[in-house]
């Protein structure tokens, strides 16, 4: 039961991470869009009505987390405090930026959010990726508590998987536009999911010989089925390659596959793991010593697994209703 | 610290909290009016339901991005608590999101964008979803709390530390029935005083006099009804359950130092906690003992039988309760009121009453608000009733300055949020029901809509 919380958190944090993981991406691009034909205006309307639903997957993913095991999510939250905040801050200025930007046919103001919206998603997108890099990393945690400072969590290995998080979601929200607009826009977005796609995969080969020098890897010998992550992310790759310039829906597949097996590795690299000390392996949090209680695992594990199964079928209904290329740019209510 | 982290809590849930008023009130009237239009073909509830859809998303926006921090204030905030009953009030928390908040989300976005992609009906169900979404919202977060107010479900193991035994008890902890039923007439209350006080605007502006008039007789009728039931029964018998299971709050809340058979209620009164008395009050005799155990010769606890360390901020308690209760009655004499002139057919000329009615606006959700002050004011020293104090539960490794610089930044940038929230809104307010959709994203939905509609009945 605590190994099959451990990968549904994982895959619940991969689905967060492949679904606003496109609008983030569109974010983090954002701002190199060019302004004639509205390409910002299409960027946003490709996003509008999904991201608010895409968000809800690190809402729930984080109520799981308390559930089962409450002793991360407290020392998680409570031991980056500022960090955590700075992230809200970050959320609450990106999801105003979105809807509110609308609101006005105004220049200085659609400015102003378009700026805040590009901002924020950018942080978020490698912020995000610093906080990964820092759970592969392990923290220094004594006695159930976090020895750290702020700056710690800067350090250069999690500013590196930051990094490649930055260039992933951005080459992934890249292949949302793709296939979700025309030219002038698509004929940008094609351009730049090339370049984000080369520095992906450089960002990814440096983490990977870096994970492996730095002896961050985890035991992928006695577990043969991990290997399917690495296979994946590599399947990912190669077929982003194959995709080349024209198969748009191919290359946000490519992406997809590549974010899957990269954080599945992740997942992998700290199993069983779950707060990896870098103080002594009797520090760290693991899926058996901060789980709840066999009895709630499982309730909460009926009790979810019922509606997300709902949740999947109405959310794929929702994105079928809205396919299609953008007609409209704007977003507003 | 526990100073600092409460205060934060309370500052960030206060001003969350403002916003699910208003969409679940405004939710519940939207789909009551979209109804209206299918079942009767009418227009008219078509242009409202739009026209306060308009409203509502701007308020929900600011409802889901104030939201998101309180979910993770549980971790930062309060890591002790987390740890110790994340396996049990933590059992409603990803059920609100699964549940609800996906069903919010992804139906708003196909409510609002979905016109001429989808069905009539298939639209009016995704504005039923969101409703639907934010009434169980509601309902697992007020369950979450109900397991502080009073810890059901669980039994303590040998290191003291609670284990789940039922998932279904703490689902259906008796303390939220009332209590969800409560808050949810609240908001609804809320949404029917917001209805009144804009369409009051217009008619005092003479503007928009069909619609104004339209959607103050649905509001005053509505808030008629809401307003009685929220006195009775759901405030009636959520306060017998505070009386059984929560007696020292209770006594706070009334102001009530002596135990006593037969005890008055107090409509006024300042509480003296040093001299154990309520300075200057006004009684009326027995009632207390009447609705706290339905007998007028029960006997009701008093503070003094506690020890000190087992109050709750007893003036607090007591004037957020009474200032709730106060305006509770206002509310009943003001639409009591609109209904009587509805009747003679002089509310739309009414100008003092519409006064009234626009000026209204703010009260209900102070008393919403001082609602829920005087039920989490009153359960301290707890945080988990009887179990955990409040000053146990909170984080052990964050600093207090760190907590103070963090509410700081929430202060402005909810002010800003506050801001923009009122001009966004006057906005609308201002463009007036007519205007219709504004812009041409929408705009060219609704020809789309129009055309789909001309093909099937070609």
């Amino acid at each position: 039961m605590n190994q099959l919380w451990f990968w549904w958190l994982a895959g619940m944090f991969a689905v967060y991470a492949l679904l606003d993981g496109y609008d983030l991406g569109v974010g983090a691009i954002y701002l190199w869009l060019p302004r004639e034909g509205d390409s910002r205006g299409f960027a946003l309307a490709a996003i509008g009505p999904v991201w608010n639903g895409n968000e809800v997957w690190l809402i729930a993913a984080g109520g799981l987390l308390v559930v089962s095991f409450p002793r991360v999510y407290a020392l998680g939250f409570s031991g980056f405090y500022l960090a955590l905040m700075l992230v809200l801050w970050f959320l609450i200025l990106r999801g105003v930026a979105i809807e509110f930007r609308g609101q006005l046919a105004q220049p200085l103001w659609s400015d102003f959010w378009d700026a805040g919206f590009g901002v924020a998603s950018l942080a978020l997108a490698l912020l995000l990726g610093v906080a990964l890099g820092n759970l592969v990393r392990g923290l220094p945690i004594a006695g159930g508590s976090f020895q750290g400072s702020f700056a710690l969590l800067l350090n250069p290995y999690a500013l590196l998987v930051g990094l490649l998080s930055l260039a992933l979601l951005a080459w992934h929200g890249a292949n949302y536009l793709r296939f979700k607009t025309d030219p002038p826009l698509q004929t940008r977005a094609r351009e730049y999911s090339r370049r984000l796609y080369l520095a992906t995969l450089f960002l990814a080969v440096v983490v990977t010989i870096y994970t492996y020098i730095a002896g961050y890897i985890g035991d992928f010998g006695s577990h043969p089925l991990f290997w399917i992550f690495p296979l994946v992310t590599l399947a990912g790759l190669a077929l982003a390659a194959a995709a080349g310039r024209r198969r748009d829906l191919a290359a946000f597949y490519a992406s997809m596959l590549v974010i899957a097996g990269l954080l599945g590795s992740a997942a992998a690299t700290v199993f069983p793991n779950l707060l990896r000390s870098t103080l002594g392996s009797g520090d760290s949090l693991t899926i058996y010593n901060a789980a709840s209680s066999p009895l709630a695992l499982k309730a909460a594990f009926i009790a979810n697994a019922i509606g997300l199964l709902a949740v999947i079928a109405y959310t794929y209904y929702i994105h079928r209703i809205f396919r299609g290329k953008v007609q409209t740019p704007g977003y507003h209510v | 610290m526990v100073f600092a982290a409460r205060i934060q809590f309370a500052f960030t849930v206060m001003f969350h909290y403002l916003f699910p008023i208003l969409t679940m009130g405004l939710g519940f009237f939207i789909a009551l009016m979209s109804t209206l239009h299918l079942t009767t073909g009418d227009r008219r509830w078509d242009e409202a339901a739009r026209f306060w859809a308009r409203i509502f998303a701007i308020g929900f926006v600011v409802g889901v991005v104030t939201g998101i921090p309180l979910e993770f204030e549980f971790g930062s905030n309060w890591a002790a608590f987390s740890a110790y009953g994340g396996s049990l009030f933590g059992q409603l928390l990803p059920m609100e999101g699964v549940y609800a908040f996906f069903l919010e989300s992804g139906f708003l976005g196909l409510f609002l964008f979905g016109r001429g992609r989808v069905g009539k009906w298939l639209h009016w169900a995704a504005g039923l979803g969101v409703g639907v979404g934010s009434l169980l919202s509601g309902y697992f977060i007020t369950a979450a709390n109900a397991w502080m107010q009073h810890p059901v479900g669980y039994r303590l193991d040998a290191h003291g530390q609670p284990q789940l035994v039922s998932f279904w008890a703490v689902l259906f902890n008796p303390f939220a029935g009332w209590q969800y039923a409560h808050v949810v007439n609240g908001a609804l209350l809320a949404g029917a005083f917001v209805m009144a006080a804009i369409a009051a605007f217009y008619l005092l502006s003479r503007r928009h006099q069909e619609f104004a008039q339209n959607t103050l007789r649905l509001a005053v009728v509505a808030g008629c009804i809401l307003s009685l039931t929220q006195l009775f029964p759901t405030g009636d018998l959520e306060g017998r359950h505070v009386a059984g299971w929560q007696p020292a709050k209770l006594a706070a809340m009334e102001g009530l130092y002596q135990t006593r058979a037969g005890a008055p209620l107090a409509v006024m009164g300042m509480p003296n906690s040093r001299n154990q008395t309520l300075l200057d009050p006004v009684y009326v005799p027995r009632i207390l003992s009447f609705l706290a155990y339905g007998s007028f010769r029960a006997q009701v606890v008093g503070l003094a039988a506690y020890p000190r360390d087992l109050w709750p901020p007893v003036a607090l308690t007591y004037y957020a309760y009474h200032i709730m209760v106060g305006l509770g009655t206002i509310f009943v004499v003001i639409m009591l009121a609109g209904a009587f002139l509805l009747w003679r057919r002089r509310l739309y000329r009414s100008r003092w009453f519409l006064w009234v009615l626009m000026l209204a606006l703010p009260f209900p959700f102070i008393a919403n608000e001082a609602g829920w002050m005087a039920t989490e004011v009153g359960r301290q020293p707890w945080l988990v009733y009887g179990l955990l104090r409040t000053a146990q539960g909170v984080s052990p490794n964050v600093a207090a300055g760190e907590t103070i610089f963090t509410l700081l930044g929430f202060m402005g940038i909810y002010a800003v949020l506050a801001l923009l929230y009122l001009f966004l809104t006057a906005r609308v307010i201002g463009a007036g029901p007519e205007s219709g959709t504004h812009g041409g994203a929408a705009g060219g939905d609704e020809a789309s809509h129009a055309a789909a509609i001309g093909e099937k009945s070609a």
